[in-house]
């Protein structure tokens, strides 16, 4: 591990407990979480010079944050690539702390999606035009039907079942039963039994797009949080043990002629990463990986190497990724999209999860958890997206 | 008669695409320099940059590369026709578009991947441009 990069650590970090919040605004969650963040990292407000935002939050952005939150840093970057911002954001934050631009980077996330109640999943075209919605608002296509080609063509070409596909919402549920936020999360969003789940009552709860149910596409919640990355050198004066960023990839996907729509960004994005880490998927405890729909963990899984291309099915049979199964990665501790948090884009909770494994701080800890990937989606799988990929490691 | 969102314009990338529907002539474009295939309609190719392309029309047949059955939208063109089915139709010419399979008892058990489509033109209600929509052969 010798070669392997100590430039910039993830000190500190903090998730937004609620997921229903009707009396805050998402600047708020956001100041808030940067806040917490920084305790967390035992640093303070002034320390950080590097603001990193998704164009998130009512009047944030580029222009907005900093005034908002009262700092005046070295670099301000806006990558909005979706859901995945965050881990663009986070390969960013390395390389600008390797060139000396900033030592303290911060990332930070508000949404209001469940108590405004915009309808991510099943909504309308706009009114806007541009060359892809005058070829598409005819055709009444929405964000869970572009993921729910993906699984048809999956099945189609590879064989895969409902039941495979299921079961990563199984093991997802498995996991945000131990964590009290998660269990919160679908009481306050009202979610029928608030329970471990099996494989046919995923199998029984009503399609919304075939072949996706309900049970397999993510919740719509409020929330956000923030993290911190600091330089090797502050992050070795900080609170909590550093959570090291080896490497980073990142890639874009897009409907083409002729082109594998089971395929996702992963595939290009992957390999990079692994490779400036100097690690192997076989050698990697966590996978936090973007779970917006069941789909989109299979398809990935796949990309990042963790088995080949068409055989997510047997690879995650029999609860095989829950993280009491000794020797096996571990999926989405935190429970994931599915059953703890979705505001919109998920990206920054990956890395918040795979955080708290590397620290030990999970409530479905995985015992000396060394190794994490955070991959994160950002736009729709089976139409446009972007795929970012993050390696972590612990001391 | 279906009453579906209309193509809005100007928007010049798309704009002669939606002229050919009117004669119902389902066009896709192919580049001069390198012969490959453009889809959707750009003012350059996908593959070398050239802004040559010819645009050709297509015989209109193909087949099912993918498909989902949507149950619920929320828009109001949508929200009235049940359950139909969004596909993408790779044409033999080589284009893949986004489309609807119609015609078909029940789109949740009669639409499949590879199945063989041909196009047909829909009328609306809300505008000009017929859409142009697929059955199985
Ligand atoms: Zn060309």
């Amino acid at each position: 591990m010798a070669s392997q990069s100590r430039t910039a650590a993830i000190v500190g970090m903090y998730e937004w407990p609620k997921r229903l919040d009707r009396d805050v605004s998402a600047m708020q969650i956001k100041a808030a979480s940067i806040s917490k963040a920084l305790e967390d990292a035992g640093l303070k407000w002034s320390d950080v010079d590097g603001l990193y935002d998704a164009n998130d939050g009512e009047g944030g952005g580029g222009l907005g944050l900093a005034p908002y939150l009262g700092l005046k840093p070295t670099v301000i970057d806006t990558t909005a690539v979706g859901g995945t911002a965050y881990e663009f954001q986070t390969a960013h934050a390395l390389a600008d702390i390797a060139s000396g631009k900033c030592n303290v980077a911060v990332l930070s996330y508000g949404s209001k999606a469940a108590s405004q109640r915009i309808p991510i999943g099943t909504g309308g075209a706009s009114a806007a035009s541009n060359w892809q919605s005058n070829m598409e608002n005819p055709y009444g296509h929405t964000l869970v039907s572009s993921y729910a080609m993906v699984a048809s063509r999956h099945m189609y070409q590879y064989g895969s079942t409902p039941e495979q596909l299921a079961e990563i919402a199984v093991t997802t549920r498995y996991h945000a039963m131990r964590n009290p936020q998660a269990v919160q999360a679908m009481n306050d969003l009202q979610f029928q039994g608030v329970n471990e789940i099996s494989i046919e009552d995923v199998l029984e709860s009503r399609m919304i797009a075939d072949p996706l149910h309900l049970l397999e596409c993510c919740m719509v919640s409020d929330g956000g949080g923030a993290l911190v990355i600091a330089s090797g050198d502050v992050a070795r004066n900080t609170r909590k043990k550093p959570v090291w960023i080896l490497g980073s990839g990142q890639a874009t996907k897009y409907r083409e002629n002729k082109g594998d729509i089971t395929t996702s960004a992963a595939a290009q994005s992957a390999p990079i990463a692994f490779g400036e880490a100097q690690v192997r998927p076989d050698e990697i405890d966590i996978a936090m990986i973007y779970d917006s729909f069941t789909i989109t963990v299979a398809v990935m899984l796949e990309d990042l190497g963790f088995c080949k291309k068409g055989e997510f099915g047997d690879f995650v049979a029999g609860g095989r990724l829950r993280f009491d199964r000794p020797g096996a990665l571990a999926l989405n501790t935190d429970g994931g999209g599915l059953s703890s948090n979705h505001p919109g884009m998920r990206g920054l909770f990956l890395l918040l999860e795979a955080t708290r494994q590397l620290r030990g701080e999970s409530t479905s800890q995985v015992p000396g958890a060394k190794l994490a990937v955070a991959h994160g989606n950002g736009g729709y799988l089976g139409h446009t997206h972007c795929g970012g990929t993050i390696i972590l490691a612990a001391d | 008669m279906p009453n579906r969102p209309m193509p809005v314009f100007p928007e010049p990338d798309t704009q002669a695409f939606w002229e050919a529907a009117k004669r119902h002539e389902l066009t896709y474009q192919q580049c001069n320099s390198c012969r490959g295939v453009v889809f959707t309609p750009r003012a350059h190719c996908t593959a070398c940059g050239s802004p040559d392309l010819a645009i050709k029309v297509s015989r209109g047949e193909g087949e099912v590369y993918t498909y989902s059955v949507v149950r619920q939208n929320r828009n109001p063109s949508f929200a009235d026709l049940g359950a139909y089915a969004v596909a993408y139709i790779d044409l033999d010419e080589g284009f893949r578009m986004l489309s609807n399979v119609v015609g078909v008892n029940d789109p949740t058990k009669d639409v499949h991947c590879g199945q063989r489509v041909r196009v047909e033109w829909e009328k609306q209600e809300s505008g000009d441009y017929p859409i142009p929509v697929f059955r199985p052969i």
